[in-house]
């Protein structure tokens, strides 16, 4: 029994650990991603509240919080409520299986670094994903308004279509790694990060990953300038901010999924594991930022025959080739 | 090849957005750095005077009626002398557009656009600006011109009365 | 002990979210009830051992297949109801009883992990073994399925290219 209260605890202690630091950090990424975008926009970004700005988040946080919380008169209430505390939520339950460095060692007992490890962590990070589209589709649908429903809409079929091309693009990965666990994936990459060896794969994950988060270029779910805020027009107050968080929770997540798959998770020289995973999940988030600044979004009917005509044919020709090749070496 | 320029393309915009990160901002942090505008720049109203040193304003009600947001109110009135004068002027900046128009429509230059465009105050009624804050030391933009001395100054007495003024003619002097 | 009142809560689960599913008169609250009997499903598949049949579970049906039903729906019903709905309290009794049933038995299944230590430790497949099973013993029905749906899918393909379009006409 004391074991089993042990093991509770451990849990306990780190999923209140990486709530913190995951809640945190989306609070500093719409920051980060503010000040990013400004300077590449030539703009200094926010830089008043504290210093450098740093204090903004805090500002956006009671700002949100005091605002008055609007249910449309003709909404489906209950589904209204919800469906942004799922956005959330959806998107925290996925670092259950993410690990951060290897186990280490606490008064005499070995603490996996990572919450839960699965042995089908992978397929557990691709059903939550394809979970998130309920949050979008619902608060859409249940707002009762012509945007939010079309973006709602456009959020399901996007979401659905770069599914498929995400799912297909890690097959080589677990093919190389041999297991769905992520720990196993992240050992398989000690010498040769899957970058490397999967190179086809890693732009198309990285492609749909950008299509998942639902961000430039593909933030047609949102696009203001034909459909006001997309599925969130109808939100104010602290459930849009519940939408926001979960998009840069979302964007946290999708590049530890990212650096876990294809980066190499922990493994790198000299500094000590857990640094390196932190950094190749900014450096991740980096580069959502930089797409951010740097592409156009694309048309509808551009993003699905990207999507259906190029990314799915690729990907399926990689898994064939990527199989044919690892059975004639015979790894 | 089409996908390769497509590629190319893409590539070439993320590294100009990158190269874009290490340029200094071109922002000018408003309450610390101001720029200082140019001469000409047309932000506030003011009143000029003539070189002589009296107001400019005939208070003809041209500006006002050219305002479209009608945010000029006046009331003539007339010196001893025959020269028309404002008793009264008054600009509120709470509705201005700073169109231009009014300085656009004065015939005697008398209300000109400076470049002083710091105008905010809490309370809006401290916007509505009178003749003696908008009045001016000083011609504005063209400081040599002075209606009067192209028009003449009015009659101050009724025609006829004036010291320097024939008598009427008597039409029957001319019959014989 | 604690596996089996987990089953048992989560069968409950399910069959009450599958109740609430068929009585709805919105479809999309029928969708969303069908869909949290299939999380309840999934999690009982996880608790009997069969990790990857859960994944399977939530990616295929609950991610895929339900989110298509729904987008016909949305396609279909533009509004979420004709008349105004009233604020009614007890609507909120059913959601919040069995996602309280799900998320304690979720939390109980990943506390305990009954599927290793418990019941059914047994009939344990991991993905490896349950992948060596389906391509090995049951090669030739998942030949004939996967040839099923390839005709299946022609046949989409077939029904939706409909009238060759003339050149240059726009859509």
């Amino acid at each position: 029994m004391t074991e089993l209260l042990i093991t509770a605890t451990l849990i306990l202690v780190k999923l209140i650990l990486i709530f913190a630091v995951v809640l945190s950090l989306a609070a500093y990424m719409v920051l980060a991603e503010r000040k990013i975008l400004g300077r590449m926009q030539l703009r200094y970004g926010p830089n008043r509240v504290g210093p450098f700005g740093l204090c903004q988040p805090l500002a956006d946080v009671i700002k949100l919080l005091t605002k008055e919380d609007l249910v449309p008169a003709r909404a489906d209430r209950v589904m209204f409520l919800i469906a942004p505390g799922m956005a959330s939520l959806i998107a925290l339950l996925s670092f259950a299986v993410v690990p951060f460095s290897p186990p280490v060692t606490l008064f005499g007992r070995e603490i996996p670094m990572v919450v839960c490890d699965l042995n089908i962590g992978l397929l557990y990070f691709l059903g939550l994903s394809s979970l998130a589209v309920y949050s979008i589709a619902l608060g859409g649908w249940a707002s009762n308004s012509k945007y939010a429903l079309l973006g709602a809409i456009r959020g399901l079929a996007q979401l659905i279509s770069y599914e498929l091309s995400m799912g297909l693009a890690v097959v080589p990965v677990v093919l190389s790694a041999k297991s769905f666990s992520l720990t196993d994936i992240v050992l398989s990459q000690a010498d040769w990060p899957n970058m490397v060896r999967h190179p086809v794969a890693f732009v198309i994950f990285m492609i749909s990953v950008m299509a998942e988060s639902k961000r430039t270029p593909f933030d047609l779910p949102e696009g203001e300038n034909e459909i006001v805020a997309g599925y969130h027009t109808e939100y104010s107050g602290m459930r849009f901010g519940l939408f926001f968080v979960g998009e840069y929770i979302n964007v946290i997540i999708l590049g530890a999924m990212v650096t876990v798959l294809f980066l190499g998770g922990w493994h790198g020289p000299l500094l000590p594991p857990i640094v390196w995973f932190a950094l190749k999940v900014l450096a991740v988030a980096f580069c959502f930022i930089w797409t951010r600044g740097t592409l156009p979004r694309l048309r509808y009917d551009q993003l699905m025959h990207f999507g259906w005509k190029f990314l799915i044919p690729v990907a399926l020709a990689n898994v064939l080739v990527t199989g044919a090749v690892m059975l004639a070496i015979g790894s | 090849m089409n996908l390769w320029r497509d590629i190319k393309g893409t590539l070439q915009a993320y590294a100009v957005t990158f190269g874009y990160l290490f340029r200094k901002p071109t922002t000018i942090q408003y309450p610390e750095e101001k720029r200082t505008p140019a001469p000409r720049y047309r932000a506030r109203m003011v009143l000029t005077r003539d070189p002589d040193g009296r107001e400019r304003c005939v208070a003809c009600h041209l500006c006002s009626a050219a305002c479209p947001v009608d945010c000029i109110s006046m009331q003539a009135a007339e010196a001893p002398d025959g020269r028309r004068y404002a008793a009264w002027f008054r600009i509120n900046f709470a509705r201005c557009i700073f169109c231009g128009l009014c300085a656009e429509a004065c015939p005697t230059l008398a209300i000109q656009m400076s470049p002083e465009y710091e105008i905010c105050k809490r309370d809006p009624l401290s916007l509505v600006y009178e003749k003696e804050d908008l009045l001016i030391d000083g011609g504005g933009k063209d400081s040599d011109y002075d209606f009067y001395r192209h028009a003449g100054i009015g009659v101050a007495n009724r025609r006829g009365g004036n010291a320097d003024e024939y008598g009427p003619v008597d039409p029957g002097a001319l019959v014989p | 002990m604690i596996a089996s009142v987990v089953f048992y809560l989560l069968a409950a689960a399910t069959l009450a979210a599958t109740l609430l599913c068929i009585t709805r008169t919105s479809p999309v609250h029928a969708v969303i009830y069908l869909v949290h009997a299939f999380f309840d499903l999934a999690l009982i598949f996880y608790l009997f051992g069969a990790p990857l049949v859960a994944a399977w579970e939530m990616i295929i049906y609950a991610g895929a297949i339900m989110v298509l039903f729904l987008f016909i729906i949305m396609m279909l019903e533009l509004a979420p109801g004709g008349k105004p709905l009233t604020v009614d309290r007890r609507r909120w009794i059913p959601v919040l009883l069995l996602s309280l049933v799900t998320l304690g038995c979720t939390v109980l299944l990943i506390v305990l992990d009954p599927a290793a230590a418990g019941s059914g430790a047994a009939f344990h497949a991991s993905p490896r073994e349950f992948g060596t099973a389906l391509f090995d013993r049951y090669a030739l029905a998942v030949q004939v399925v996967s040839f099923q749906l390839l005709f299946a899918a022609v046949g989409a393909y077939y029904v939706g290219k409909g009238e060759p379009r003339a050149r240059g006409d726009n859509p």
